[in-house]
């Protein structure tokens, strides 16, 4: 991500054009989703449902929780059906 | 070119014509109305074809146009008095916001009590908003500023909106001839707007953002910085007009008569005409005196004030407002203006012509004679009406 | 493996500022998977603000611009006009705009943009109070909930006036199309967004976007209590094309506004008349609506 440190660095007008990828925002969570893929269904619910947009569907079809952004709000645990998805503890 | 007899307001309409506006943004209020019909005939007949936005307050008016010239449109819209007090917020949203628009004013006093007669109040109200701030006195100078305005604003080291401000009544409804360019000539001052700094669909670009105070200054300073350009551009700009046109205004402080002057009266509007036959008047009868026309007011023009100074031994600076609390802000931003310079005439402030209370040859002739006086009040409330008896400074 | 149900087109960013749980963001994740990429959303002051966080990052993949609380259909209308007279005519134009911004403050501008027949879509996501100021009551907080200018106390029982009916008010102005969209329906939702998207005028949606610290419940139920305020019919799903009413879910069996109202903690001071007096209300306004969509 660009550097905006002095008045030299801002662009022209007030327009942000740095996309928020680069904010981790994985410090924010307590608890983290475990997901049990020999009971997952691959149904899609915990991507549909995550309001971070911190699950994927890899390739071959199973969801994958992007850690550096899950918040541990815990939608996708209990949206899902198959009790596929455990939140587990935060060490330290 | 051709010559037309037309109203201030119609001047405003046929500039922003001329301009190729593309999206308007109109409301109604005395005395403003004039224009945005005026225009609206325009688009109706396919003259002028603009998105023409009927909105429901001058809040919306503002906010469509800054909506507008992010995606890179040229705007126009106009107002008055309330109007522009009801736009406030998003006068200081389209100068962060660094966007060009084009908008006049009729100066029309402020309620309570309601009054549609001229007064400048409207506008002074707005000086800290980082617009461009310009003062015609006739219907000419509105339709040729006007055009001069979009120039300024679209300019890539400027990039501010600017407001065309123009007396209600005496300019806004009196009939003028006026010399009115060639669409060619006006297209040869003012190419399209460029739309390099404008949103564009299918990028990641938030508008306006919001920022902790580790970057908000910085962000204002910018703001700060164009309008320090503008200075520098404006006249640049007036120059290349009076090339195409032959017709130029005077630039930012008009002096007229003041080489071996006593005595200059500093005024502002249509109030100036009145005043430059008064120095015609008295220059007969052996006073040295002279005039001096405040056109530009943001950015201010302290170096023309300085050399005003340099010269003339009192300056009166009339103001058809005031700042309750303090004095004129017109005569404020002088003396500011002068204070850190070489010389230190005696300046004193005339409060006249508020709510359309005429400014007649009689009252500027007042000033005159006050201001030559020896000793004299700071600031004098001109044509008050009170008891006798009741000395008229305030 | 089962295919995705709505588009697979990210066009919200994660890193955003949500709170955990926000219902706020996923109506802005299927609005925008319903529009597509040629989109210009305009959003003025309220929750939204600060879930795009600040300079230099913005949590959209389209271009937003910030507007004034007040003014978002006036925002909207200046952007389409500019597009208009652009050539940019295949842009999809959105003000996204929050209860407050919308049912109070900013109720004449969209009034105003509905009246000119602007063609662009508003959203109002509902979590029905001025949250993004730490939840005060606006015109679209619910009879009888806690706010911190409705508080609950000995000379205060929580809101005492009944919401604010924005569909109604919308449906007066006669758009080419109205609808609600709950996020706990995601199909729906995008199904509604694709079919405006498709249609020429004004539209708008009335969006629920359930709030943990502000409805006061935990954040992993935002769904479950979503799915919950339409199955008690608190807020129902339908859409008004032409003034035409169509309910786009109906159960079976609906439940009672009590398990709704008790799953949240804005609800806890209530009494048994005052929900009962809440359910007579959620009553009347569904047969109300059933009467509407009889109409045809």
């Amino acid at each position: 991500m660009t550097s905006y440190e002095t008045e030299e660095d801002l662009p022209d007008a007030p327009i942000a054009s740095e996309p928020t990828d680069s904010i981790k925002t994985a410090s924010w969570r307590t608890f983290r989703p475990v997901i049990k893929l020999e009971k997952c269904t691959k149904c899609n619910v915990c991507w549909k449902f995550c309001p971070d947009v911190a699950i994927e569907i890899n390739e071959e079809g199973w969801p994958v929780v992007l850690l550096d952004y899950c918040k541990g709000c815990g939608i996708c645990a209990e949206e899902c059906k198959p009790l596929a998805i455990e939140m587990v503890k935060e060490e330290g | 070119m051709v010559q037309v007899v037309m109203s201030g307001n119609h001047a405003s309409s046929y500039a922003a014509k001329l301009a190729r506006v593309q999206v308007i943004a109109a409301y109604p209020i005395t005395p403003q109305t004039t224009i945005v019909e005026k225009l609206a005939t325009f688009v109706a007949s396919g003259e002028l074809p603009a998105q023409y936005i009927k909105v429901e307050s001058e809040h919306s008016a503002l906010q469509a146009c800054i909506g507008a010239a992010a995606l890179g449109a040229r705007t126009f819209t106009a107002t008055s008095s309330q109007g522009l007090l009801l736009m406030h917020e998003l006068l200081h949203w389209a100068s962060g916001a660094r966007a060009p628009i084009v908008m006049g004013v009729v100066n029309r006093a402020v309620a309570p009590p309601w009054s549609l007669g001229t007064d400048h109040t409207d506008t002074m109200s707005q000086r800290d908003t980082g617009w461009i701030q310009f003062y015609a006195e006739s219907n000419q100078e509105v339709l040729d500023t006007t055009l001069i305005a979009y120039r300024l604003a679209e300019d890539p080291d400027v990039r501010l909106p600017v407001m065309v401000a123009e007396d209600a009544f005496y300019l806004s409804h009196t009939v003028e001839p006026v010399d009115v360019p060639s669409q060619d000539d006006v297209d040869r001052f003012l190419p399209p707007l460029a739309r390099a700094f404008a949103v564009r669909p299918g990028e990641t670009q938030r508008y306006g953002s919001f920022v902790g105070p580790e970057l908000y200054m910085e962000f204002r300073y910018q703001v700060a910085k164009a309008m320090k350009r503008a200075a520098h551009v404006r006249p640049q700009v007036e120059e290349e007009y009076r090339r195409i046109t032959g017709r130029h205004h005077g630039g930012s402080l008009a002096a007229y008569r003041v080489d071996d002057a006593d005595a200059v009266l500093i005024t502002m509007g249509t109030a100036s005409t009145t005043a430059r036959s008064v120095v015609d008047t008295l220059r007969a009868r052996g006073k040295k005196i002279g005039l001096a026309k405040l056109r530009l007011f943001r950015p201010f023009p302290v170096d023309k004030v300085c050399e005003l100074a340099a010269t003339v031994g009192r300056i009166g600076v009339m103001d058809r407002c005031y700042t309750y609390g303090a004095a004129g802000p017109a005569y404020t931003e002088v003396v500011a203006a002068l204070f850190g310079g070489l010389h230190r005439p005696i300046v004193r402030n005339f409060i006249a012509g508020l709510g359309g209370r005429d400014v007649t040859p009689e009252a500027i002739e007042e000033m005159y004679e006050s201001l030559l006086k020896d000793r004299g009040p700071e600031v004098e409330w001109v044509g008050l009406k009170r008891r006798k008896g009741v000395t008229t400074h305030g | 493996m089962a295919r995705l149900t709505i588009p697979a087109e990210e066009l919200m960013r994660p890193g955003h500022s949500a709170c955990p749980g926000c219902g706020a963001t996923l109506v802005m994740r299927y609005l925008l998977k319903g529009l597509g990429p040629n989109t210009i959303v305009t959003v003025p002051a309220c929750c939204w603000t600060v879930i795009g966080t600040s300079f230099p990052t913005t949590a959209l993949s389209v271009p937003m611009i910030d507007c004034a609380f007040e003014a978002t259909g006036a925002s909207v209308s200046g952007l389409r006009a500019a597009a208009d007279a652009l050539g940019l005519t295949d842009v999809t134009i959105v003000g996204f705009a929050g209860d407050g911004g919308t049912a109070d403050i900013g109720l004449q501008a969209l009034s105003g943009m509905l009246e000119r027949r602007t063609d662009a879509i508003y959203l109002m996501y509902d979590n029905e109070a001025y949250m993004n100021t730490g939840n005060q009551r606006s015109g679209s907080t619910p009879l009888g909930a806690w706010t911190t200018t409705t508080p609950v106390d000995a000379e205060s029982r929580g809101k005492l006036e009944s919401k604010k009916d924005m569909m109604a008010i919308v449906a007066a102005h006669r758009p080419a199309y109205a609808a609600t969209v709950n996020i706990a329906f995601p199909e729906d939702f995008v199904r509604k967004v694709e079919k405006a998207k498709r249609i020429t005028g004004s539209r708008f949606f009335h969006a629920l976007a359930p709030c943990p610290p502000g409805w006061r419940y935990s954040a992993e139920k935002t769904i479950a209590l979503g799915r919950l305020a339409t199955d008690v019919n608190v807020f129902p799903l339908y859409e008004v094309v032409d003034g035409r009413y169509r309910i786009t879910r109906k159960l079976g069996r609906v439940k009672s506004v009590a398990e709704y109202l008790k799953a949240q903690g804005r609800f806890s001071h209530l009494t048994e008349n005052e929900i009962a007096a809440i359910q007579s209300e959620v009553d009347a306004k569904w047969k109300r609506l059933l009467e509407l969509e009889a109409l045809g």
